[in-house]
């Protein structure tokens, strides 16, 4: 469960980005097509060279969507449901994904925030990346 | 039979040269208990676990977390045969430890984070999907003599 301290953490890591969110969704991306190949599966339509303008649209979708998460932290569930049914009854990707996902995530922020990147805030970012997963999941049956 | 090209080789060896195993082992412990909290179930005699700043000051977690990452080191070592340096360990931590085999997973995924954070631009995602793969082999050879 995300305490009053770890909502702090996470938004203020997300504010130490400064509007390279674009960036870090597209190296977050890419990140998890380099170490887990077998995420691409759910990219035949897309172009997959390191740079591709569908990989950074996408990725800028994904770290937007993580930043409304992030604005409604009270209320995730409620913030995330239109991208739940999405997941649930269109794209249907493996939960285990998510994780991946979340992994990668991790390390583009610990790459960029270097010392900052506190065991506290890794354990926010963690725990908010679980419980945006989990919403994703929610309707899933 | 796994197989590492010289260039994956490169990756792990060049960045495992600059790595601090002792302040790198500690911390990637201390994260594990801190982000991970179930896995304190294996460390009651360590003392204070009660919050992040008495695990990452705790000499024992320190010390614990310098052994496994030597540990690692001997993998490093060893990347053609990853499956024979684990074998005594993965029946150590299967027979007396009982430890879930998902720890190493965690542990292992923690350990990254902690070398990007170290690291920063220079771990990059050719570096990190090498090591990935690493960890991955790793805690797989870990848990190969479990029955």
């Amino acid at each position: 469960m995300l305490t009053a301290e770890d909502k702090k953490l996470i938004q203020q890591v997300w504010g130490k980005l400064g509007g390279a969110e674009e960036d870090v969704g597209a190296e977050t991306l890419w990140r998890m097509f380099c170490s887990y190949p077998p995420t691409k599966t759910y990219f035949p339509h897309f172009d997959l060279a390191q740079g591709s303008d569908q990989i950074r649209g996408h990725g800028k979708k994904v770290v937007a969507a993580l930043g409304t998460a992030i604005k409604n932290l009270d209320n995730l569930s409620q913030a995330l449901s239109e991208l739940s049914n999405l997941h649930a009854y269109n794209l249907r990707v493996d939960p285990v994904n998510f994780k991946f996902l979340a992994q990668c995530l991790q390390v583009v922020l610990a790459t960029r925030l270097g010392k900052e990147y506190t065991p506290e805030v890794h354990s926010a970012v963690d725990k908010f990346m679980s419980a945006v997963a989990s919403v994703l999941a929610e309707k899933y049956r | 039979m796994v197989h590492w090209t010289a260039e994956e080789k490169q990756l792990i060896t060049s960045l495992w040269g600059k790595v601090n195993v002792e302040e790198c082992g500690a911390e990637a412990l201390a994260r594990l208990l801190i982000v991970y909290p179930w896995t304190q179930r294996f460390f009651d005699t360590f003392g204070n676990l009660s919050s992040p700043t008495a695990i990452v000051g705790n000499p024992k977690v320190r010390a614990h977390g310098k052994k496994v990452l030597t540990s690692f080191g001997e993998a490093i070592k060893n990347l053609d045969n990853l499956k024979g340096t684990y074998s005594k360990l993965s029946e150590l931590h299967c027979d007396k430890l009982h430890v879930d085999p998902e720890n190493f997973r965690l542990l292992g995924d923690i350990l990254i984070v902690v070398l990007a954070s170290h690291f920063t631009k220079d771990f990059t995602p050719a570096c990190q999907a090498v090591w990935q793969k690493l960890v991955g082999l790793v805690a797989h050879a870990l848990a190969r003599k479990y029955h």
